[in-house]
């Protein structure tokens, strides 16, 4: 668990709300760079190698989505969105072009901070065995999953999904289950957050996304990896 | 009902025409048929008396002053038309035509050979003194010819009587004490007369078949636009603002029509007017929420850092620093509240339905907020139900919430369910709301009382509930409780029916 010193890249157009973040991130012990554009929130990536990116999805000139888009081009750095209530249709394309999570302005910094935390947190690398399930294996341990032999590049969320999923291969969890454990949402989270993680990392690591074999929906109840 | 006015109104028409026609038909054709029957009857009857005139004439001159009954019989012959029914008296004595043989005290003559013989194998009718009625006796006696109609053996004859009388050197007249008395059969007569009667009956018919024909067609002429009316009326009223009728015409019923369609047209004009100014209303309260929502994130974000420093500044600045923390956080929840309203009156907002335990969502909600001490519960297991859970939590964070702040305890939290719906009430036990809140606890930012101006909370938790609520095809409703206490209903289908898919 990586606590304290965690480099925050926050790209938000206005000054007021992004100087207002700043100063609460930083205060708790964030070191936070704070941009105004997308093209200079990409530029940054790039020196700065954050830990995790606060997003503004509206954005004057390159809009959110899409730098959504080009820094999981690049990589794969949790990306946390700062959506408008009652944008929902934002919010689904957001969780598609790529980000982990989002929170709804006004956004209360201790909010914020809580989701910072959650997609930073590590799983415990306490299992050493790898495991293998088909043409994939895991290594809990290192934290790395291969297809194949080859290892398939996953954003924190969707490791940690995986690994929550495959932990317990046969057993059906509820959305509201994966949101506690994987989002630390609480009960009431928006289960399209797993939704959308479960299509990302389905694109990754099934042969055919329209018919998984490793990550299948239950009708009704949720999601259950396998049985292979 | 529709079609019960018209019918009536058919029905009252038809019968105005009906008894219309029948009252014009019956004035024309019986006055016509008065004024016939009259006619041909004078007519017959003046030939008749002309005819018998002429008959009486050729008894003179006569061959006695003191008939007896062969002279007698002889005069009735004379005088009896081509019925050969006469009769003449004189002296208490009568005698009928055709009568050879001396009448006896009063048996009429059986005279075969009169003519003419009405119908052949048949005896003719015999003339008797009885069929002359007496006050034509009276007449005839006084000197003068006489005539009447009577029905004799069923049959209509004209009576004419005649006094033969002598005339004297000075001209003077005597009555001779001698009368005769022919009848003429008006068979012919009453035939053409029967048969004007049912010529008018015949077209008294038609004329109201026709009328009936006419009366059809011209109440489907008043009715059909009648009809049309009442369904444009009823359209309007269910709100098809659009509706219009076709004026055909330049009648009573065109201007019927024209003044509908111009009284659609400004209702239209006005339902229009006050929805635009409803939707610019709301759009404008939607506009102001998201506009507040940029100053109030920058705000929020630094409420926190002025919370946490609030212990280490000096007094004033200290509560100061706290005051502006709360209000931003209030501020936040009312301008949330706000665009959350916004997005139901737009129609925007969706359920993200899930399949859920409901008695787990129940406790949830309630550990989630430190209520799970406070709160009495009956919640069976196993009850799942196909719903939007943040949703449900905020309609039942909502009603604890109230119900802890504003009721008595002990707050209790029932779940019902049958295979369709899931109810859940939520109740205290303090005095419960008056009648007069009852009605008016979802609407927005309504105060139960003047006096709490400002409570906790927008003013806007109940109305956000219930449209949650009725999102998903539920409904929310409160009431006093027998006991005592308010008591909220949330009513939610358990297989909520999801309009945009969702996911599975």
């Amino acid at each position: 668990m990586i606590r304290g010193v965690s480099r925050v890249l926050l790209i938000e157009d206005d000054p007021a709300v992004r100087e207002g973040l700043e100063l609460a991130l930083t205060r708790h012990g964030h070191r936070v760079r704070a941009v105004e554009s997308g093209e200079q929130g990409l530029d940054r990536l790039r020196t700065d190698l954050p830990d995790v990116v606060v997003l503004d999805l509206m954005l004057p000139g390159m809009d959110g989505f899409e730098v959504c888009r080009r820094i999981r081009a690049v990589g794969e750095v949790p990306i946390i969105m700062l959506t408008a209530r009652g944008d929902d249709m934002d919010v689904v394309a957001g969780l598609e072009a790529g980000a982990d999570d989002y929170v709804v302005k006004p956004v209360q910094p201790r909010v914020l901070e809580a989701r910072i935390g959650a997609v930073l947190r590590r799983i415990g690398r306490d299992q050493a065995e790898l495991e293998r399930h088909g043409d994939l294996t895991i290594d809990r341990a290192g934290l790395v999953v291969a297809k194949r032999g080859v290892p398939v590049s996953l954003a924190p969320t969707e490791l940690r999904l995986l690994l929550e999923l495959s932990g317990t291969p046969g057993r059906v969890h509820s959305r509201q289950q994966l949101l506690e454990s994987v989002w630390e949402h609480g009960y009431f989270g928006d289960s399209r957050l797993v939704d959308a993680c479960v299509q990302r990392l389905r694109a990754k690591i099934e042969d055919d996304s329209a018919a998984p074999v490793y990550v299948q929906t239950v009708r009704g109840f949720g999601y259950r990896f396998g049985p292979v | 009902m529709a079609p019960r006015p018209s019918l009536g109104l058919r029905a009252r028409l038809l019968f105005a025409f009906a008894l219309l026609c029948v009252v014009t038909a019956a004035a024309v054709a019986g006055g016509i048929y008065v004024q016939a029957r009259n006619d041909i009857l004078q007519r017959a009857q003046d030939a008749a008396v002309q005819a018998m005139r002429g008959r009486v004439e050729e008894l003179f001159p006569l061959r006695t002053a003191t008939p007896g009954p062969d002279e007698l019989s002889d005069m009735a012959e004379t005088v009896s038309d081509q019925s050969g029914l006469a009769i003449a008296f004189y002296n208490g004595v009568h005698a009928t035509a055709g009568s050879q043989r001396p009448p006896g005290q009063n048996a009429p003559n059986l005279d075969p050979g009169v003519i003419p013989p009405p119908r052949p194998g048949r005896n003719p009718p015999v003339l008797d003194p009885g069929a002359i009625p007496l006050s034509l006796r009276e007449k005839v006696a006084g000197g003068d010819i006489a005539w009447q109609r009577v029905v004799w053996q069923g049959e209509p004859y004209l009576v004419i009587g005649a006094p033969v009388v002598i005339v004297e050197q000075d001209e003077k007249t005597q009555v001779s004490g001698i009368e005769v008395y022919a009848l003429h059969s008006l068979l012919a007569e009453k035939h053409s007369i029967d048969g004007l009667a049912v010529s008018a009956w015949l077209i008294g018919g038609a004329a109201l078949a026709f009328a009936v024909v006419l009366a059809l067609l011209a109440t489907r002429g008043v009715l059909r636009p009648v009809r049309e009316l009442g369904r444009a009326a009823r359209l309007l009223g269910e709100g098809e603002m659009r509706t219009r009728i076709a004026v055909r015409g330049s009648d009573e019923l065109a201007d019927v029509a024209r003044t509908f369609n111009n009284t659609a047209a400004e209702l239209e004009r006005h339902v229009k007017q006050l929805r635009e100014m409803e939707a610019d209303a709301r759009r404008f309260v939607a506009d102001v929420s998201h506009e507040l929502r940029t100053p109030l994130a920058a705000l929020a974000a630094v409420a926190d850092v002025l919370d946490e420093e609030a212990a280490r500044l000096p007094e004033p600045a200290g509560r100061a620093a706290r005051l502006v923390s709360q209000e931003t956080l209030n501020l936040t929840g009312l301008v949330n509240d706000l665009i959350e309203i916004s997005r139901f009156d737009s129609g925007v907002a969706a359920l993200a339905l899930n399949e859920v335990d409901v008695a787990e969502l129940v406790r949830a909600t309630l550990r989630a907020r430190g209520w799970s001490e406070l709160v009495h519960t009956e919640l069976p297991p196993a009850v799942t139900a196909r719903l939007d859970p943040r949703r449900v939590d905020v309609i039942l964070a909502n009603l604890v919430g109230n119900a802890l702040r504003h009721g008595e305890p002990p707050v209790s939290v029932r779940l019902c369910a049958d295979p369709h719906w899931i109810a859940l009430e939520v109740r205290d036990h303090g005095p419960g709301l008056d009648e007069a809140v009852l009605l008016h606890v979802f609407d927005r930012f309504y105060k139960a009382s003047a006096a709490r101006a400002r409570s906790e909370g927008s003013g806007l938790g109940l109305a956000i509930a219930r449209e949650n609520a009725r999102l998903h095809r539920g409904d929310l409703t409160v009431a006093n409780a027998p006991d005592g206490g308010a008591m909220f209903t949330l009513r939610l289908p358990r297989w909520a029916h999801d309009p945009d898919g969702g996911p599975e």
